[in-house]
Formats: C-alpha cells, sequence, structure tokens
C-alpha cells in the first residue's frame, strides 16, 4: 500500500476526485495542506487540478512558492514520484520540474469535454500498467492546456522518449507535438493535461484512467515502511 | 531609500501563437480598423520599489521579473523605471 500525499491549494477543485481515485487503487492516500511542510513519509505525491490562486498571474505561478512546494521539490530530487495533474502539470512546469509551459489554449475556450490519448511511454510510475500505443478516452477541463516548449527542448523529450501521452484524433489546445503528457529527464515526475481521475470507474462514463492510479500502487519498493505515520492535527482528515 | 515607479511589460514570446491577441486583431477588423496587423497581447505591472537609486531598483525588479513575473519559456518582458527607460 502505497502512502499518496495529495496537495491541497487554494483553488484546486479536483483534489477530493483524485484522493479517492488513489483509494480505490488500493493506496493509503491522504490530503497535504499547502501550508504544510510535512509530506508524511509519502511515497507519491500527486497535486491535483484546479484554479489555484485563482490563476492569478500564470496558472500554477503563485502556487509554485507554496510552502509544501520545498518538499515537494526535495521528493522529486530524491527520485520520488510526482504526479501533476491539469493545474498540477501547470505547477510542475512553472516549478521547473518539468519542462516547458502551458498558455491558452490555441482556440481561446475553456474546453471540458473528453479527448483521446494515446500512451507513448509505459516506463514512468504512472502508465506501467497500460500498453504501449493504446488510446484512453479522458477527459480535459482546462483554459490553459496549450503545452509550450522550445524546439530543442521538444527534440530533446522526443529523442529521449519523455512524451508520456499525445493527443490523437485532434489536438484539443494546440499543443507542441500534440503533447498531453511528459516526463522529466528522471522519469519519476509525469504531468498531465487531461484528467484521469475522473474515468477510474464505468459509473464515470470510463475507466480508461484508473491504471494510472494502480501502475503507482503496482510499483515495486516503497521507500518507507507503511506503518510509518506522523501525527499531525494540521493535516486534513477525511 | 527612495520609492521607484517601475513598470513592467510582459509579453508572449514572439515566435509563439497569441490567441488572444489574433481574436482582438479579428474583432478590430470587423470594426472596420482593416489597417491593424500583428496585434499581441501582454501584460502590464506597476510596482513600487523603495531602492537607494534607480539602478538598484531596475535591478531588483528585474530579479523579480526572472524569479515570478514572467515565465521564461513563454514569455519576454521589459522595464521602464519612472518614466526612463531601460531593457
Amino acid at each position: 500500500m502505497k502512502r499518496v500525499a495529495v496537495i491541497v491549494f487554494p483553488g484546486s477543485n479536483c483534489d477530493a476526485e483524485t484522493l479517492a481515485a488513489a483509494r480505490a487503487a488500493g493506496s493509503d492516500a491522504y490530503f497535504v495542506w499547502h501550508r504544510d511542510t510535512d509530506l508524511q513519509q509519502a511515497d507519491v505525491v500527486i497535486l491535483p487540478g484546479g484554479f489555484s490562486y485563482g490563476d492569478y498571474l500564470r496558472s500554477g505561478a503563485i502556487a509554485r512558492f507554496s510552502r509544501v512546494m520545498g518538499a515537494v521539490t526535495e521528493h522529486a530530487h530524491a527520485g520520488g514520484a510526482v504526479l501533476g495533474i491539469c493545474n498540477g502539470f501547470q505547477i510542475l512546469c512553472e516549478a521547473g520540474l518539468l519542462p516547458g509551459g502551458l498558455m491558452r489554449n490555441a482556440r481561446l475556450r475553456f474546453l471540458s469535454r473528453p479527448v483521446w490519448v494515446r500512451v507513448e511511454q509505459t516506463d514512468t510510475p504512472f502508465t506501467s500498467l497500460y500498453e504501449n500505443g493504446e488510446v484512453l478516452e479522458i477527459p480535459v477541463a482546462h483554459g490553459d492546456g496549450r503545452y509550450v516548449v522550445e524546439p530543442r527542448t521538444a527534440a530533446e523529450l522526443e529523442a529521449t522518449e519523455r512524451v508520456v501521452w499525445r493527443y490523437v484524433r485532434d489536438n484539443p489546445n494546440g499543443s507542441t507535438n500534440e503533447i498531453a503528457g511528459v516526463t522529466n529527464a528522471g522519469r519519476n515526475v509525469v504531468g498531465i493535461m487531461p484528467h484521469p481521475e475522473r474515468r477510474d470507474a464505468p459509473a464515470l462514463g470510463g475507466q480508461d484512467g484508473a491504471r494510472v492510479f494502480h501502475s503507482m500502487e503496482a510499483r515495486h519498493a516503497t521507500q518507507h515502511a507503511a506503518d510509518v505515520r506522523a501525527v499531525d492535527d494540521r493535516h486534513l482528515r477525511v | 531609500m527612495s520609492a521607484f515607479r517601475v513598470e513592467v511589460r510582459v509579453m508572449p514570446r514572439a515566435a509563439l501563437l497569441d490567441p488572444q491577441g489574433q481574436a482582438i486583431e479579428h474583432a478590430l477588423h470587423a470594426l472596420g480598423f482593416g489597417e491593424v496587423a500583428r496585434v499581441r497581447m501582454g501584460k502590464h505591472l506597476v510596482l513600487e520599489v523603495k531602492a537607494a537609486s534607480r539602478d538598484e531598483a531596475l535591478e531588483r525588479a528585474r530579479a523579480m521579473c526572472e524569479r515570478l513575473l514572467a515565465n521564461p519559456v513563454t514569455e519576454d518582458y521589459d522595464l521602464a523605471v519612472d518614466g526612463g527607460a531601460a531593457r
């Protein structure tokens, strides 16, 4: 059982579904408030979707400096698994934990609809239970989803096989190379623009997203004993 | 120490698509302003910075841009202090 910290920023709004999806996959998931600095021996950190700090200045630009991000960066640098979904992806880019940035959708409209993405890499903590080339139907809900990266970095991402998901059938937001999700050089930090937590059960219209959470749970070798649990009343309880 | 008024202009990188600028350009064309082209939209921030000199105010504002106000991947910025422009 993996310990999964779901970070809650002011303006996060996918935190509850993300926690539920992780728990449904068998994880010991809990919330960590953005002001905390203790990830409570997390094996995996998830930055959920939403509109942290109202997307002021740029999406993710303010959240990236919140107190908890010091611990998240440390966790990532130590090789710990980190997943950013939607606003979480934007925050990871702003924090420099992932390359590139996310800009206003090419056709400006806020998009809230299913899209299709192809799994391009199964060699990450969040895609190991997928087949390479599998096409998933997962919804997006974003205004700033156009992934932008310098041509040199884009070429490097392709050459080092770090594009994890790619939009197929159409490119909803004008992303460079149809990129829907990327990973860092260490392949432990992953960002995805669509919302896998919104497609993890038949009742939600499909379960193409469920294996994102099952993959992290299936990963061997936790770095912390599962029974160690820091007690801190400031942490949110569910 | 005195207070300097620093203006920061943040623009999407020239090579990148600016859909907001395009939408504004289309609206201007629809209003009959056919002479307008290449409209781009950015942000304008006004800061009051306490510093010993104009140069120091600029240097601090530049550091603020590098850390927070502009995203080096997607945006360029320039600064002006108390009416005098500087890059």
